[in-house]
């Protein structure tokens, strides 16, 4: 067995035993940690894979900035997290069998039909990340610039959704600026000049 | 054939396979959890994204390798907004019990 195919082998086992725990813990907090580590096993696979950019992306992006939004909101909300494991055994055997159909159809169609990609081409020379470079700034670009338009709307969605404005706060109103008239703002006297003595 | 031979296509594609029926699995399992179904979204695109990536492998095409660029950005995009959503409703609500949610009925 070589360092591969064990390799493989070891982060195949973490990942699906986590997955297992995401779904079967008690605590959220502890599911989105066993996430934490789906997300590190996940990109060990891709990194045999040879898809090196992405298995940092996912640890970066994932590991370091959504695992960390979903532990900030699990432990901002204040709810009682066992009353909703209420019935939670009751849930198992249709879970089970779904996934377990779910898990044959997709088996079965794997297995049994023959791909013919048994053996890898030889990998391609140089970086990934240059390689991958290329391709987004160059074949994809237009995507990427929807990618990209699609992050700053979640942007202001997650912004607009959770925004509170307090009563407290002095702010302008636009409309009443807008509105304003010269009388309202500007007042000329007309003084008598005074003579100095 | 012993089941621990060196990896191949199949191999890969079998363990995406059995990571999105976990996660089908554990929709079912925790469907009152909102918290729980979304962490059990995000396996799913995993899943996926397992997928993406051997067939960029094994095909030799880098472009399955940009298709999970853009899975992950539109992944990062949902759970923020999705996340947004929960604490509003927990806002408002109280709860994040699915079963609670029958408001929009109609």
């Amino acid at each position: 067995m070589t360092f591969h195919t064990a390799t493989f082998y070891a982060f195949s086992a973490i990942l699906i035993f986590a997955a297992l725990r995401v779904v079967t813990t008690r605590n959220p907090v502890h599911a989105a940690l066993w996430l934490v580590l789906c997300f590190f096993s996940a990109a060990g696979i891709w990194l045999l894979l040879r898809a090196e950019f992405l298995a940092i992306a996912l640890v970066l992006v994932y590991v370091g900035a959504v695992m960390v939004l979903f532990l900030f909101v699990v432990m901002m909300l204040d709810v009682n997290f066992d009353s909703l494991r209420k019935n939670f055994r009751s849930y198992i055997p249709v879970g089970a069998t779904v996934g377990a159909l779910v898990l044959i159809e997709m088996a079965l169609v794997v297995i049994s039909s023959k791909v013919g990609l048994e053996v890898a081409p030889p990998p391609a020379e140089g970086s990934n990340t240059r390689a991958l470079g290329k391709l987004i700034y160059v074949d994809y670009v237009y995507p990427f610039e929807i990618a990209a338009v699609v992050l700053l709307v979640a942007i202001i969605a997650a912004i607009m959704l959770t925004h509170r404005t307090r009563r407290e706060t002095k702010h302008q109103d636009p409309g009443q600026q807008v509105k304003v008239r010269r009388q309202d703002r500007v007042r000329l006297l007309d003084l008598p000049l005074e003579k100095k003595e | 054939m012993s089941l621990l031979t060196a990896p191949t296509l199949a191999h890969y594609l079998v363990l995406g396979a059995i990571l999105f029926a976990i996660s089908m699995a554990g929709i079912f399992l925790n469907r009152k959890n909102v918290i729980i179904i979304l962490m059990a979204v995000e396996l799913m695109l995993l899943a996926v994204n397992m997928n993406f990536i051997a067939f960029s492998y094994y095909l030799g095409d880098m472009a399955g390798q940009v298709f999970v660029f853009f899975i992950l950005t539109v992944a990062a995009a949902e759970s923020a907004i999705g996340l947004a959503i929960l604490v509003l409703l927990f806002r408002n609500a109280g709860t994040i019990d699915v079963e609670d949610l029958g408001r929009l009925k109609g």
